[in-house]
């Protein structure tokens, strides 16, 4: 039905900024390659960016991990965010929506929650994170 | 890669071109804040039609930016925000209370103008 | 597997007497195939069903129903009769075959069979019983099978066809210049939600709206997720530079904002639409008027 191949993994290492825009922008074409609407994709970057970021404020080095996943005949996108940091400390409130007027808003989970379907967190202290997140095509 | 700002009128215009990461965007702020000292200007338009993702940093950056030039007495106007970046943002719990924001240039320099009248125009 | 055996509730009989009856009625289905499926055609056309269909056509999908009709039958498995029920149905829906007439003539072929059932076991009351007992079990699972069959795909296409209809259709009103209105109607589950925010907002960019006039008059209910959905709607557009106003609030509606938190007086809202409209139109003539008057300062 295609005709180029649909990437189906890409890996970013994220130590320096320009990971965080290089790791959404991939993102966002394996989006796109799924069939994900132009509305969707932009979620997907946008989550990927802050996943990313946060990597990079809190662990210094991480990895960003997107695949095409599959399940019952629905296509869609998951995105692996790892990192050897010290964890978060107290994950279940920086998955509490706080009520922010300014901008920043943490580490931004609760809202990667909401832009995702499925959102998964593994943490603790000294070892680390991983976060993972699916996106269905609709 | 440095985001190009243009002096037009009383107002500077700032219009960025593609993709930004985290230090073009301090680099950005740190420009828009320094020229509008020197040139005493009333307004900053900052054009992100070129953004695909506005994302938290980013946010943040736009509200430092206002805020800081307000010190200096001048307005911000975000310009151009593309309905999916408008509509991640939302979901995402990020807004930009406090700067205004207009789909074109045009409205920007409308809305400046009117500001400088003394005239509330939201 | 379905297996049609095990649909029969009353059979009494052995397996092994129902084995042989089947056989011995699959074998007479098969043999008199061309004048039962003429009888059954004739039928068909006298009580007036599948009129959307040529004769040609009714012929052709009887020849085949028929057939699968009695390998059912024979094999005692619904699986061949379920997928070849789904085809048929994508095939006639799109014509207008509606249910009753498909309902309608599957009996009727089930009558026909019956019938030349009756006429061939008549002279032994206690084989014809037998007989039936095997076959009306089977023909009734059939009969389903392929109602439910027709059923599913109908309703499977319409909900297909509504979804394209509210994606090409505008829900979004241009009736002035930088002026839209966007009215919602009826039940809102979030992904129509979204929708009608991701029309919203491509409707404000081309048309470089500056006000938008979003009704709920026609909406009876909103729950929390909606709600929010709608308090995002209205952050979004002022991202894009347009101001809302929300018309046709109920009570209902807006208690159930005031319990997520929103803050009713941030949000612009008048009481029906005509309101509404009125007010935008003032805060877009509001700045043609100002500008005229000389600067001042401050």
């Amino acid at each position: 039905m295609r005709d180029e191949a649909v990437a189906t993994e890409a890996r970013v290492v994220v130590e320096t900024d320009r990971d965080i825009v290089s790791a959404r922008q991939q993102g966002r074409v394996m989006a796109a390659q799924l069939g994900f609407s132009p509305g969707s994709a932009t979620l997907i970057a946008t989550a990927i960016s802050e996943l990313a970021r946060n990597i990079l404020l809190y662990a210094s080095r991480g990895e960003v991990t997107m695949r095409t996943i599959e399940n019952n005949g629905s296509k869609g996108i998951t995105v692996e965010a790892r990192d050897d940091g010290p964890g978060i400390p107290q994950p279940q409130r920086a998955l509490e929506d706080g009520f922010s007027t300014s901008g920043r808003l943490g580490l931004g989970l609760p809202g990667v929650k909401r832009l995702m379907d499925e959102f998964r967190l593994e943490t603790a202290p000294g070892r680390g994170t991983v976060i993972v997140v699916h996106k269905w095509v609709r | 890669m440095q985001v190009p700002i243009l002096k037009q009128g009383p107002h500077l215009i700032a219009t960025v071109q593609s993709a930004l990461t985290d230090a073009d965007l301090v680099q950005l702020r740190d420009a828009i804040v320094e020229q509008v000292g020197r040139t005493r200007a009333r307004g900053v338009i900052i054009d992100v039609t070129a953004l695909d993702v506005v994302d938290s940093f980013a946010t943040a950056t736009m509200r430092d930016i206002a805020q800081m030039i307000r010190l200096r007495g001048a307005r911000t106007v975000i310009v151009g925000i593309q309905p999916e970046v408008a509509f991640a943002m939302v979901q995402m719990g990020l807004t930009l209370e406090g700067v205004t924001t207009t789909l074109d240039l045009e409205e920007a320099i409308e809305h400046l103008g009117e500001r400088q009248n003394g005239k509330v125009a939201r | 597997m379905t297996d049609l055996q095990t649909v029969s509730t009353d059979n009494k009989t052995t397996i092994d007497t129902t084995g042989t009856l089947t056989r011995e009625l699959v074998a007479h289905l098969r043999e008199n195939r061309t004048g039962l499926r003429e009888e059954w055609l004739r039928r068909i056309f006298e009580t007036e069903l599948l009129t959307a269909m040529t004769r040609e056509e009714v012929f052709a999908e009887a020849t085949s129903v028929y057939d699968s009709y009695v390998e059912a039958l024979e094999t005692r498995t619904l699986e061949a009769l379920q997928s070849y029920a789904q085809n048929l149905s994508e095939r006639i829906i799109p014509r207008g075959v509606e249910t009753h007439e498909v309902v309608g003539i599957v009996l009727l072929l089930r009558d026909v069979l019956a019938r030349s059932l009756f006429a061939k076991y008549h002279a032994n009351f206690k084989l014809l019983n037998a007989v039936l007992d095997a076959y009306e079990p089977a023909a009734n699972s059939i009969a389903i099978t392929v109602a439910v069959g027709f059923v599913q795909q109908r309703e499977r296409i319409i909900r297909e066809q509504q979804e394209a209809i509210r994606e090409l259709s505008t829900p979004v009103l241009q009736v002035r210049e930088r002026l839209l209105i966007l009215p919602i109607i009826g039940v809102i589950d979030p992904h129509r939600a979204r929708q009608l925010t991701e029309q919203l907002l491509r409707g404000i960019r081309a048309t470089r709206a500056k006000v938008v006039v979003i009704d709920i008059t026609g909406v009876a209910a909103m729950d929390a997720s909606v709600a929010n959905h709608l308090v995002q709607t209205v952050e979004a557009a002022r991202l894009l530079g347009a101001m809302v106003i929300v018309t046709g609030l109920s009570p209902e509606i807006a208690q159930t904002l005031v319990n997520i938190g929103v803050d009713l007086g941030k949000m612009n809202t008048v009481g029906d639409l005509q309101g509404g409209i009125e007010e935008a139109e003032r805060l877009l003539g509001y700045k043609v008027v100002l500008s005229a008057e000389p600067a001042r300062e401050g």
